[in-house]
């Protein structure tokens, strides 16, 4: 049940750029619009583009900030987690954390 | 000879409805929404938007390019590890693989990690363990985790815990004591909370999700209304998902007040307001299922409350569409015809921010 929401309605999660929308809707309370278009005068695209895996999957890899195929050697779970919070200008609690503990 | 509509009961029976029936359903929800939480109906064009949703021709939806929304869940990856009979498929891999396949194969935009045993007071005694199974998870996980639990207050009163039942009080007429039995209920599942969100804030968690809050009515809403507020004002980092136990506060207590606004008898559009202003960051509407009516009864009066709660919000609004919620039928495997029409008219209709 929950895949078929996430394919009616949902951003794409990592194929796209659902993750950073839902940051922003985390970190600062934006609704959905708002968050939208924060994260895409962000990656400096459209709109309707943050649900577009030609465009995004391209964006992701250029700013190694996580990807939905396993590629060796790129960002992975914490170390894209912190490049997306520099990215997006956000607090995470877990980056912080590991930040925290590699003395950063 | 007039058209048949292919759609469902709420309890998810296949049936074949006229165009005429299905609009008059939709219709008739919507006003019942409309009555019982005193909002505006559906307007005709929503009818009409409504009822091409519902009528079309293909067995799945979705919503257009460029409305796509957030999703969060309570409990979308746990349920490939997890073996309950109201739907985990019981797979034998751990949470946190649960959550990369959820992250990776599903594409969901968030994912969530939680215990078998989902209320609080059970939580309290492993949340050391439930911290580091979190921990690990959050380190190769890059969607934001959550960490679920729904507070349960009822867990806190004879024969499963220490304070006298509510419920028996009431038969004998003890009123009074009854409330007094919820006061003492909730100062207990407010320590317990307070503590797991603690070991939780300790290990760089990045959000908690409260699934089903009030469920034991509005005592218990009240007590996790403080807990967010408490969580806070000790941790203003850490987002927090409120998902409530239905579309009305039972008035359990009565006389539960949060902020000087009594909680009995609030309907989303006003729950929203109290959940703003204990600070949480995500509001999640539940609408209740009628199992007797059909689908596009359910789903039409669904909308007109989630709509109305979008309306009246200040943060993002995700309702609940898992089973027996916001129009998706009663039924253990939920109708994908269904489901995904629920999820494009929450988010087109309903204008909501997420699901």
């Amino acid at each position: 049940m929950a895949t078929a929401h996430v394919m009616a309605s949902g951003i794409g999660g990592m194929r796209t750029a659902g993750d950073l929308v839902s940051w922003m809707q985390m970190a600062r309370k934006m609704r959905i619009n708002e968050a939208k278009q924060y994260v895409a005068d962000k990656l400096g695209i459209a709109v309707i583009d943050l649900a577009n895996e030609e465009i995004m999957r391209e964006i992701r890899e250029d700013l190694d900030i996580g990807l939905i195929t396993a590629m060796a050697g790129t960002a992975k779970g914490i170390a894209a987690k912190k490049r997306i919070a520099e990215l997006l200008e956000i607090t995470i609690p877990s980056v912080e954390m590991f930040k925290d503990k590699m003395n950063l | 000879m007039t058209k048949e509509i292919l759609t469902r009961m709420g309890d998810g029976e296949r049936v074949s409805m006229s165009a005429d029936d299905v609009r008059a359903d939709i219709i008739a929800g919507s006003e019942e929404a409309a009555t019982k939480g005193d909002i505006p109906p559906l307007s005709s064009d929503e009818i009409d938007e409504l009822f091409d949703i519902i009528a079309d021709e293909n067995r799945i939806v979705s919503v257009k390019p460029g409305n796509e929304v957030i999703m969060t869940d309570d409990g979308g990856a746990m349920l490939m590890v997890m073996d309950q009979a109201d739907g985990g498929v019981g797979l034998s891999m751990g949470r946190a693989q649960a959550v990369y396949a959820y992250e990776r194969i599903c594409c969901a935009d968030t994912a969530h990690i939680g215990h078998m045993d989902y209320s609080i007071k059970p939580l309290k005694a492993i949340i050391t363990l439930e911290a580091n199974e979190y921990y690990n998870a959050s380190l190769m996980s890059t969607i934001p985790l959550f960490y679920g639990s729904q507070p349960n207050m009822g867990l806190y009163y004879t024969p499963d815990g220490p304070v006298p039942n509510p419920a028996e009080l009431f038969q004998v007429g003890d009123v009074k004591g009854a409330q007094d039995a919820q006061d003492e209920a909730g100062k207990y599942l407010k320590e317990d909370i307070l503590h797991v969100a603690k070991q939780l804030s300790e290990v760089g968690c990045e959000g908690i999700n409260f699934d089903t809050a009030g469920s034991s009515g509005d005592a218990e809403l009240r007590v996790v209304l403080e807990c967010v507020e408490e969580m806070k004002r000790r941790n203003p980092g850490m987002p927090i998902i409120m998902g409530m136990a239905g579309e009305f506060v039972l008035g359990m207590h009565g006389a539960a007040e949060y902020k000087g606004k009594k909680l009995a008898g609030l309907y989303p559009h006003e729950q929203v307001g109290v959940v703003e202003s204990a600070g949480a960051d995500v509001f999640g509407p539940a609408i209740n299922v009628n199992c007797s009516e059909s689908f596009p009864w359910n789903l039409a009066r669904a909308v007109v409350f989630v709509k109305a709660a979008s309306e009246a919000a200040n943060i993002p609004v995700h309702p609940n569409v898992g089973m027996g919620v916001c129009g998706v039928p009663m039924f253990e495997l939920t109708p994908v015809d269904c489901v995904t029409r629920v999820s494009k008219a929450m988010v087109e209709i309903g204008k909501a921010d997420g699901l």
